[in-house]
């Protein structure tokens, strides 16, 4: 037998749980407000023109960020260029093409694995594969290869040394997993009567992943490409192993260019005694989440121009 | 009014469609026995994993009839309309055997091209399935995978398949609103439009009612019955009365075998076997 449940005592527990939700939110927004009102109270008298394009320097009033801003750019930058496709592809192959098979469940297992490690391990790894090329081809100051002249934009050197292109590489290192398992949640998400629907239409594999799924997976993917860029922007472990460098006086070249990143600056400055160096590194964040903005709307609106046809 | 006949699209179509209508299948309305047959199966056995999902099936579909295929759920009626376009391919665990024949080829070669085998035979599901398109996109989605068209020989081949659909009239004003932005009803419609747009000559439809309301089901109904003029109709549905309605020909499943096919109406009236009788009376399924 049931007992039945009283009207009242329903009612007063459907307040309840609406009253716990709009404590989390508000705990959230709140904990927000604060941090970035404390921020640009703090950082918003030295932020200036002249703060974005100065070098480094021992005086808080005449250090800039020029150096760790077009650092962080260049960086996260070549991560997206290169992480977003190449994770795309491997979710695409493993959703849509590979076979369910002994061998593509331990490529799914290590890649769930792979989100889990922490980036500065990745650091370690973008060190030895990419900065140092496991030492076969010399050191990064008597570097094995190089084509071009050192000044010009298509300079490019093996090694590839503590440079915007090993940074980048190593930062791509870190999302590629979260990218690749959030594009396949998109894509899992997309109903496979859609794909049915095309492949009764005569839609090769092919035709039908790049008409039908894709498409209707691109705003999750999208999504999980903000997420990932987020990270990306404000991840400094990794890039500490790679060389840590914050004396660098001029913005990259090319990708060989040796780099200072935002986030780094940031800990840099914050770590410092004198109480200027805050207001400066206050600054710094209020830069920092400004480029993280921009990135983050590239991304939104490559995903409504992607989704034009869907409204 | 009356269509002009779609165009025929430049890709040769040579596998499966057929050499020459033979004068029977011109003769719409004569008793299936006498049409051209589309598609033959003999001793047809199919499997998922270990387990017999189709038994040693024989039958014949007429060319340019409507044949209903009824049954309880799970007796594997839906298992062998998939099968006549491969559909069943994307099922690592299915399997056949036997002789499936459409138009003298035979559908189970490994040397099929499947791509040209779904682009001669046409499927609507059984939930309205229309892209997150436009109504034109998903009605040109399919006539651009075979053959670059130019917009006005596309715009005219969009239209003419909304109007054999019998939708044309609701949504040319709107060609280019989202499809989803119809209803249950004219999704449904859309996708046979959408299936009409490649030029198949069978049409595949597995229970193309069972998500709608009556009226829509009554319009559908109504399309299969015009479209039998043109395209072979298999449908599976689960209500006898709409097989007794849109079929000239049924054939009643039971557990994986085909018990019994025959002319609609015979076998509603005077079923030869005793389980159809009892299906087709209500006494069970």
């Amino acid at each position: 037998m049931s007992t039945p449940r009283s009207a009242s005592q329903r009612v007063l527990s459907n307040r309840v749980f609406l009253w716990l939700c709009l404590c989390a939110i508000n705990i959230a927004v709140v904990v927000l407000a604060v941090l970035l009102i404390s921020i640009v109270w703090q950082g918003w008298g030295t932020l200036s023109w002249q703060f974005l394009g100065n070098f480094a320097s021992r005086k808080p009033s005449e250090a800039g960020i020029a150096a760790s801003l077009w650092g962080s750019v260049w960086v996260c930058t070549i991560c997206g260029v290169v992480a977003l496709p190449l994770g795309i592809g491997t979710a695409v192959f493993l959703e849509e093409f590979a076979k369910k098979s002994r061998f593509t469940r331990i490529v799914q297992t290590n890649i769930m694995n792979l989100a889990g490690v922490p980036s500065i391990v990745y650091g370690i790894l973008g060190l030895t594969a990419f900065a140092r090329m496991f030492g076969v081809l010399g050191t990064n100051a008597d570097d094995a290869l190089s084509w071009g002249d050192s000044e010009s934009l298509w300079y490019v050197r093996l090694p590839f040394g503590s440079s915007v292109l090993a940074g980048g590489l190593t930062l791509m290192l870190v999302i590629l997993p979260v990218v690749i398992i959030s594009t396949q949640e998109a894509l899992r998400s997309v109903p496979g009567s859609l794909r049915a629907g095309a492949m009764a239409l005569g839609a090769t594999r092919w035709q039908t992943v790049w008409g039908i799924t894709l498409p209707a997976a691109i705003p999750g993917i999208m999504t999980g490409a903000i997420l990932s860029m987020s990270r990306a922007i404000g991840e400094s472990a990794p890039l500490l192993v790679l060389g840590g460098i914050l004396l660098v006086f001029n913005t990259p070249q090319n990708l060989m260019s040796d780099f200072a990143i935002l986030p780094l600056q940031i800990y840099n400055w914050a770590g410092r005694p004198q109480p200027a160096f805050h207001e400066i590194a206050a600054s710094a964040i209020m830069v920092q989440l400004v480029v993280l903005l921009a990135f983050n709307g590239v991304a939104v609106l490559i995903r409504q121009k992607l989704q034009k046809p869907l409204q | 009014m009356t269509l002009p006949p779609l165009p025929n699209t430049p890709i040769a179509r040579t596998q499966f469609t057929a050499v020459a209508s033979s004068p029977a299948a011109t003769l719409i309305g004569t008793a299936p026995a006498e049409a051209r047959t589309m598609l033959r199966v003999r001793g047809f056995s199919s499997w998922y994993g270990s387990f017999q999902a189709l038994k040693s099936l024989d039958l014949e579909i007429p060319a340019q009839h409507v044949t209903a295929f009824i049954g309880p759920s799970g007796c594997g009626k839906s298992t062998f309309l998939r099968w006549i376009n491969r559909m069943n391919d994307s099922i690592p665990s299915a399997r056949a055997e036997g002789t499936l024949e459409l138009n003298g080829k035979d559908v189970l070669s490994k040397t099929v091209d499947v791509v040209e085998l779904r682009r001669n035979v046409g499927m609507v599901f059984q939930k309205p399935n229309p892209f997150p398109k436009s109504i034109y996109d998903n009605v040109a989605f399919g006539p651009r995978l075979h053959s670059h068209y130019r917009r006005a020989e596309l715009d005219e081949l969009v239209e003419q398949s909304l109007r054999q659909a019998a939708i044309w009239n609701e949504v040319k004003d709107r060609l280019h609103a989202s499809a989803l932005s119809l209803s249950g009803g004219q999704q449904q419609r859309l996708c046979i439009a959408r299936a009409i747009a490649v030029g198949p000559d069978v049409l595949l439809m597995d229970e193309p009612c069972s998500a709608l309301d009556p009226k829509s089901t009554l319009a559908i109904e109504e399309l299969i019955a015009t479209l039998a003029d043109r395209y072979t109709i298999m449908i599976v549905t689960h209500n006898m009365q709409q097989a007794a309605r849109v079929s000239d020909q049924t054939a009643f499943f039971f557990e994986g075998r085909l018990i019994e096919v025959g002319e609609t109406e015979a076998l509603f009236t005077k079923p030869k076997n005793k389980q159809t009788e009892d299906y087709v009376t209500g006494r069970f399924g």
